[in-house]
């Protein structure tokens, strides 16, 4: 019974920490047409400047600060959204695809980094016995209370996207991403708005990055790796329904629960044909996207306003 | 100053070949279809492991596996192309990266099942090194750059004295132009190709020779070749093969120890130069050396 509510806890804050970094992906491409391959680079900065601030005092790293939790979370979203800005800043002006292909740079040299600057990150170490909240509780009401928190800050951050979705900012975006030229023809600054919704979903993608190092109480170099943040995130917002923050949510939860089923049934192979079972898992995860773009571009709950894309 | 060629100069241009080849593809890719082919990595490591069991099985020397790679990469781009990328034609060029990033995991997810994910090395016996007063060089270096070059002119060949080579360029410079004056949109789209991924596979088992293989060789040098190609103006074959020789270069000498005995760049950091110069070149020069597409 307590193993299997510990294993629902695990499965539940996962769901909500991926449907937060879908969120921030929402942000980004389905309201503005924004393409960041590089997701990890920003959830990996949010997740060492979390792990820096609250982990306790260690040789092997700057700090630890022993700072609380609720202080350095939104540090996590910040510091996200800070390696956001010189790289929108400069990519955004130009076509779509660029911004794709220097958000993988950027990815790597935060990989580089974190992999080489042992004074700062603790080098291929890492940054272990990072705090989580409600640990005090106990096993298994601790996990079960910080699972409350990680869907209490999903629910913050969806109000958030859906108020933004909704606002003025919110169709001004969509405005860019349809048509630039008549957005402009009606007094709004593309390279503006487009900074503010790529700064923006950087942050959610940082503070998703913070709750996924207190979970697993550890960030090192390897912890986090492009197939199961950047890409899957990829995947959950276009099943989903991208444009749509419901959609966005949808898609993370319904992705999450068959790479989680898939990832149960191939440990119940014996050894040699797990570790082939997860590779056959990767190319149907591609295959699933293929089928999605191909069948049902507009994912499981599509954009509710006018058509979506031409 | 021999140090410096040793070990600084024929390095960099061992790897600027490889990431010429690479890029030529991607600039190709980009100027006909107008998409950045994100899977142009893991078609060169499946060229490079194709050539690799090729050579092992049939127990012949890794140059003249070069066939059964391309014999590869070219059916593997062909059926990309024709179940997913021509599905998605009429999309934004966004859903198109897309489809070639999913395309990309799933050839990835193909070569760790067949091959492994433990790094191996092509068997090749050991030569002494070539010299040349002082210079020494690697024969497969020399082999690598020279068969480099022979694909360059081969592609300019095709490039400037065929008509599907013509019709090609004609595509890249104005699609619509070039439909309406007749040109066989699908047959060049075909033929662009065939070209990439040959050329793909080649610097695929380039790169094997010059390195190692591993699943996630191809993908590592991705953001260099694209790099490469905006560098020399996407859309311009030259242009790319150019910009891969000047990253080529620009990496290996980026660690040089020109300031009393200190590299300039930490060896560790030396694939963040293909990021610099991807940001510098979209900063002070967006259209590239040679104008190409902005």
């Amino acid at each position: 019974m307590e193993q299997a509510l510990l294993y629902a806890a695990t499965l539940g804050t996962l769901a909500g920490i991926y449907a937060v970094l879908t969120l921030g992906l929402n942000l980004q491409w389905g309201l503005t047409g924004l393409m960041n391959f590089g997701g990890l680079g920003f959830v990996a900065v949010g997740a060492y400047t979390a792990a820096l601030l609250t982990a306790a005092p260690s040789p092997t790293h700057v700090g630890g600060f022993g700072v609380p939790w609720w202080l350095a979370w939104p540090a996590a979203a910040a510091a996200a959204a800070l390696l956001a800005l010189p790289i929108g800043a400069i990519a955004l002006r130009l076509r779509a695809d660029y911004l794709a292909i220097a958000t993988i740079g950027i990815a790597e040299i935060v990989r580089l980094v974190a992999r080489n600057e042992d004074w700062l990150t603790g080098g291929p170490l890492g940054v272990t016995a990072i705090p989580r909240p409600f640990e005090s509780l106990g096993t298994p009401m601790g996990q079960v209370a910080f699972l409350v928190l990680v869907a209490t800050v999903l629910v913050l951050l969806f109000a958030a996207a859906q108020a933004t979705a909704k606002s003025p900012f919110g169709r001004a975006l969509r405005a860019v991403r349809d048509d630039e030229e008549a957005a402009k023809a009606a007094g709004k600054n593309p390279a503006r708005l487009r900074l503010h919704a790529f700064l923006l979903g950087a942050a959610f993608m940082g503070l998703g990055g913070a709750m996924m190092t207190a979970f697993f109480k550890f960030i090192g170099p390897d912890a986090l790796e492009p197939v199961t943040v950047t890409f899957l995130v990829w995947v959950m917002l276009i099943a989903g329904g991208s444009g749509n923050n419901w959609g966005a949510v949808a898609g993370a939860f319904a992705v999450w629960a068959v790479w989680a089923a898939t990832d149960w049934l191939a440990a119940q192979l014996p050894g040699e044909a797990a570790t082939r079972a997860a590779y056959v898992r990767l190319f149907l995860i591609g295959l699933a996207l293929q089928v999605i773009l191909l069948a049902r571009p507009e994912g499981l709950i599509g954009e509710r306003i006018g058509s979506p894309q031409r | 100053m021999l140090e410096f060629v040793n070990f600084y100069l024929i390095p960099g241009l061992v790897l600027g070949a490889i990431y010429a080849l690479s890029a030529i593809g991607l600039s190709l890719i980009y100027g006909v279809m107008r998409f950045a082919h994100f899977a142009h990595g893991d078609l060169m490591a499946l060229g490079a492991y194709v050539a690799l069991a090729a050579s092992t099985g049939l127990d012949i020397s890794v140059w003249a596996s070069i066939p059964f790679a391309a014999a590869a990469t070219v059916p593997a781009a062909l059926v990309a192309d024709a179940l997913f990328y021509a599905r998605l034609r009429r999309s934004l060029p966004a859903v198109l990266l897309i489809s070639s990033f999913g395309v990309a995991l799933m050839l990835r997810a193909l070569i760790y099942l067949f091959f492994g994910p433990t790094p191996v090395t092509f068997p090749r016996p050991i030569v002494p090194p070539l010299v040349f007063e002082g210079i020494r060089i690697q024969s497969r270096h020399v082999w690598i750059i020279l068969g480099a070059a022979l694909c360059a002119l081969i592609l300019h060949l095709i490039l400037s004295r065929t008509r599907a080579g013509r019709a090609m360029r004609a595509m890249a410079d104005d699609p619509d132009l070039a439909r309406i004056t007749g040109v066989a949109t699908n047959a060049v789209i075909r033929l662009t190709w065939i070209i990439a991924a040959v050329l793909v596979a080649v610097a695929g088992v380039f790169l094997g020779l010059d390195t190692q293989l591993q699943p996630v060789m191809g993908f590592n040098v991705l953001l260099a070749s694209f790099a490469a190609a905006i560098l020399g103006g996407i859309g311009r074959p030259w242009g790319a093969a150019f910009g891969g020789v000047i990253l080529g270069l620009a990496e290996e000498c980026s660690t040089y120890p020109l300031l009393d005995g200190a590299p300039l760049l930490q060896p560790t950091y030396k694939s963040a130069v293909a990021f610099v110069v991807l940001i510098a070149t979209l900063l002070l020069r967006p259209q590239g050396l040679f104008r190409g597409m902005i």
